[in-house]
C-alpha cells in the first residue's frame, strides 16, 4: 500500500474529480418526453370554480408509484381552474400523517390521499372530514369509510382473477398443466389478494396445477434471483404468473440467462417495457394485468368535482360515488395498441 | 484439526471479551507483534482452524440437507453456477465489509453505494460509453462514496455507525433523484452478454471469477500485506497502532475508500446479473454483509477479521436461500428459519471454540 500521502491526496483528487465530472456528464434526460398516457379527463372539462387540491402522496421508489405522482400532476396542469398542493412523498407514516395535517391546516378545498398504509392514516383522514375537506382516498384504503367521501384504487384481487383466466384460456386443453407464481412482498394484503383471485380463477380449470410460488420484493434485483431460484426448482412448466412488472425487469433477466423458453409469461401492473415486449412478441411475456397508475389522474378528477359540486358526466347521479374500483385489464399482442399509452417506465 | 495448538494460541487475546471494557488494556500488549513479527508463526497456506472447520461442517450440513430433499434439482450443475452467482455481488461486499470490521468500524452504507453506483452507472448518458463507460462510473462512484465515508470517520472525527448511517440516507435519496423512481434498462450488449451462459469459462460464470478474484486479493492484502497487519492491529487497539508508528486515521480512509470500492465492483456485477440500476437495489446489503462476516469469525469489536470466513458465511446464506425456494418454502417460514440457523450457526462455533480452548 502506498507509504507517501501525497498519491492518497492524488488518487482521492482524480476521485472527487471524475465524481464531478459525472455529474456534469451523466443525465437520465430521456430521447423523447414521455406523453402523460391517460387520454379524457372524466368530469365535466367546462372550467368551473377555482379549487385548491392537497395531494399527499407516496414516495416515489417504485415506477408503479412514479408513475402515480406524474399521472396525478399532469392532469391537474389540464384544468385552468385547479391548483395542486404537493407534499413531499412518504414511505413514513408519522411524516405523511404531519404532511397531511399541514394541508388540512392550509384549508385546502379537497385532499387526495394515498396512504403509506391505509389503516394508519384512517384517524388524519377522519380529521380532514371533520375539518370539512372531502378526502379521496387512492388505492390503499382507510380503515373507517368516514374517513373518505370517495375511495378510487386498483383491484387486486381481479389482477389475480384475470391472469389466471387468462393462463387457464391458453392451457385449458393441455393435460397436467403447471403453474409457477412469482409473487410481490408477502406481507402487504395486496399481495394475498392477487394470489387468492389467482388461485380461485385455476380452480376453474382442474388440468392446471399451481406448482411452485415465491414472493419477491418488487424489485428488479429480487425478482432476478427469486426467477433464477424458481427455474432451478421446477426443470419445466407452462405459465408464470408475475405479480409485478419491475420485477419482472429482473424475472425476464433470469429467464434469458437459464435460457427457457417453453412457458408463457403473464406480467402485472403494466410497464412500458413489458408493453414493448408484448408488443414485440420475441419472448416468453404475453401478456399483463393492468393496475393502472391512471387511478391517480381519475382521482384528480374526482377532487375537482367535489370542489365544485359536481357529478361525473355520463352518469345518472347528482353526486360523485363513493367507490370506484378500476378494471384489471388483461393486455395482449392483440389489443397492446390501446394500453401503449398508459405504460410507465 | 491437525494443528488446534496455533489456532487457539491465536485466538488467545481474543477471549478477553466477557471481561467488558477491561478489554483494551489485555490487548494493548498482545496488538503491535504481528505489526513487528509480520505473522511469522503459521506462514504456510491456509491456517484452517476450528472456526473455519466449523463453518465448512455447516456448509455441509447445509449441502446434504439440499441433496436429500432435492436431489435431482439441488445437485444440478446450472443450480451450483447459481448459487455461486448468487453469492457473488453480496460477496464482494462482504469482503471490504470484513476489512472496515476488522479495524473496528462499520459500514452501514455498502446497499444504498451499491444503489448508487449502479443506478448512476446506467443512465442514459452513461449507456452511451457503453461497456467502459459503465464499468468506470460503477467503480469511481463507488470509490467516491466510499472516499467520503472515509474522510468524516478518519479526518471528520465521525463515529462510523453514525456518518455510514448518514451515507445510507443520501446516497439512497441521490439514487431516487438519479432514477426518478424508474427502473434504468441497461440495453448495452456487451455488458448484458457477460450475464449469460455463452460467456462461461470452462462452465464458470464472469460473475464467479470476478468474486474469486476479489476475494483471493482480499485474502492477500489482509493476511500478507503490512496494510492487512495495520488493519488488525487499528482494530485491535488503536492507541496502540498509532504508538507503534501506525497513521491511524489515513489507514481508516483507505478501509472506507475499499470498501466502497468494493461496491462499486458489486455494482457493476449487480447490472450484469440483472440487466438494469434501479435505486432499490442492494437492499438490505449491510445486514446481510454484516452478518456473514460475524458468521465467518470476524470480530465484531474489531481485532480479528476472516476473509475465508466471511465467503464461507455469504456461500451458508446463498445455500440456506437457495434449499429453501427449491423446496417451495414460503417467506415467513423462510424469514424464520434463517433467523434459527443464524443462532444455530453462532452457537455452535462457539461450543467447537470453546471446546477447542480447553
Amino acid at each position: 500500500m502506498p507509504e507517501t500521502s501525497r498519491r492518497g491526496l492524488l488518487f482521492g483528487a482524480t476521485a472527487l474529480s471524475a465524481g464531478a465530472l459525472l455529474t456534469a456528464c451523466t443525465s437520465n434526460e430521456p430521447k423523447n418526453a414521455q406523453p402523460a398516457g391517460n387520454s379524457q379527463p372524466a368530469a365535466d372539462d367546462k372550467p368551473g370554480k377555482a379549487v385548491t387540491i392537497g395531494f399527499a402522496g407516496p414516495q416515489a421508489d417504485h415506477g408503479w408509484l412514479n408513475a402515480i405522482n406524474v399521472n396525478a400532476k399532469s392532469r391537474a396542469e389540464e384544468y385552468s381552474e385547479v391548483s395542486l398542493e404537493i407534499t413531499e412523498g412518504s414511505n413514513d407514516t408519522a411524516a405523511q400523517i404531519g404532511q397531511v395535517k399541514t394541508l388540512i391546516n392550509k384549508k385546502v378545498d379537497v385532499l387526495v390521499i394515498l396512504p403509506a398504509d391505509g389503516k394508519a392514516l384512517t384517524q388524519v383522514g377522519l380529521e380532514a372530514m371533520k375539518a370539512g375537506i372531502p378526502v379521496v382516498n387512492l388505492d390503499r384504503i382507510f380503515a373507517s369509510p368516514q374517513a373518505y367521501r370517495c375511495w378510487v384504487g386498483g383491484d387486486n384481487y381481479g389482477m389475480g382473477l384475470n391472469a389466471g383466466h387468462y393462463i387457464g384460456e391458453q392451457l385449458k386443453d393441455k393435460a397436467n398443466a403447471k403453474v409457477v407464481e412469482l409473487a410481490g412482498i408477502d406481507n402487504l394484503e395486496l399481495t394475498k389478494q392477487r394470489s387468492q383471485g389467482f388461485s380461485d380463477a385455476l380452480k376453474n380449470y382442474p388440468n392446471i396445477k399451481l406448482v411452485a410460488r415465491q414472493a419477491a420484493e418488487f424489485t428488479v434485483e429480487s425478482g432476478q434471483a427469486k426467477m433464477a431460484q424458481l427455474l432451478q426448482a421446477q426443470k419445466q412448466f407452462d405459465a408464470l404468473w408475475n405479480h409485478d412488472d419491475d420485477q419482472g425487469v429482473g424475472a425476464l433477466r433470469a429467464i434469458q440467462q437459464a435460457g427457457r423458453d417453453e412457458f408463457i409469461m403473464v406480467g402485472g401492473a403494466g410497464a412500458k417495457s413489458a408493453m414493448d415486449a408484448i408488443k414485440a412478441d420475441n419472448g416468453v411475456l404475453k401478456a399483463t394485468v393492468l393496475y393502472p397508475p391512471t387511478m391517480a389522474a381519475s382521482a384528480i378528477d374526482l377532487a375537482r368535482a367535489l370542489g365544485q359540486n359536481k357529478g361525473i358526466n355520463g352518469l345518472s347521479e347528482m353526486e360523485i360515488p363513493t367507490s370506484l374500483t378500476l378494471y384489471s385489464a388483461v393486455v395482449t399482442k392483440d389489443n397492446i395498441d390501446q394500453y401503449l399509452p398508459t405504460g410507465f417506465n | 484439526m491437525t494443528q488446534p495448538a496455533p489456532s487457539a494460541r491465536h485466538n488467545g487475546p481474543d477471549k478477553e471479551d466477557p471481561t467488558g471494557p477491561g478489554r483494551a488494556g489485555a490487548t494493548a500488549p498482545a496488538a503491535p507483534p504481528p505489526v513487528k513479527t509480520g505473522g511469522a508463526g503459521p506462514a504456510l497456506g491456509l491456517r484452517l482452524d476450528v472456526r473455519v472447520l466449523s463453518l465448512l461442517g455447516v456448509l455441509a450440513a447445509l449441502v446434504l440437507v439440499g441433496g436429500i430433499t432435492e436431489p435431482d434439482a439441488f445437485l444440478d450443475t446450472g443450480n451450483l453456477q447459481l448459487i455461486l452467482t448468487q453469492a457473488s455481488v453480496i460477496g464482494v461486499v462482504t469482503v471490504g465489509m470484513t476489512f472496515v470490521i476488522t479495524s473496528g468500524g462499520i459500514d452501514l452504507s455498502v446497499g444504498a453505494m451499491v444503489a448508487l453506483a449502479s443506478v448512476w452507472a446506467t443512465t442514459l448518458a452513461t449507456q452511451e460509453y457503453g461497456f467502459a463507460g459503465i464499468a468506470f462510473t460503477a467503480v469511481i462512484v463507488g470509490v467516491a462514496a466510499g472516499l467520503v465515508n472515509g474522510v468524516l470517520i478518519a479526518y471528520g472525527g465521525m463515529v462510523p455507525f453514525i456518518a455510514t448511517l448518514a451515507m445510507l440516507a443520501s446516497a439512497r435519496g441521490l439514487a431516487l433523484m438519479i432514477t426518478d423512481g424508474k427502473t434504468q434498462i441497461v440495453t448495452v450488449d456487451s455488458v448484458l452478454s457477460l450475464g449469460l451462459p455463452d460467456s462461461y469459462i470452462l462452465g464458470v460464470p464472469p460473475l464467479v471469477l470476478m468474486f474469486a478474484a476479489v476475494t483471493v486479493i482480499g485474502w492477500l492484502i489482509l493476511n500478507r500485506t503490512t496494510f492487512g497487519r495495520r488493519t488488525v492491529a487499528v482494530g485491535g487497539n488503536a492507541e496502540a497502532a498509532r504508538l507503534a508508528g501506525i497513521d491511524v486515521r489515513r489507514q481508516r480512509l483507505y478501509l472506507y475508500l475499499l470498501s466502497g470500492l468494493c461496491c462499486g465492483i458489486a455494482a457493476f456485477m449487480l447490472i450484469v446479473l440483472s440487466g438494469s440500476g434501479q435505486n432499490t437495489n442492494g437492499n438490505l446489503y449491510e445486514l446481510d454483509a454484516i452478518a456473514a462476516a460475524i458468521i465467518g469469525g470476524t470480530l465484531l469489536s474489531g481485532g480479528r477479521g476472516t476473509i475465508v470466513g466471511s465467503v464461507l458465511g455469504v456461500l451458508i446464506f446463498t445455500t440456506i436461500t437457495n434449499i429453501f425456494a427449491l423446496n417451495n418454502l414460503q417467506s415467513d417460514v423462510q424469514q424464520i428459519a434463517k433467523g434459527a440457523i443464524i443462532v444455530a450457526a453462532v452457537l455452535v462455533q462457539r461450543r467447537t471454540l470453546r471446546g477447542a480452548d480447553t
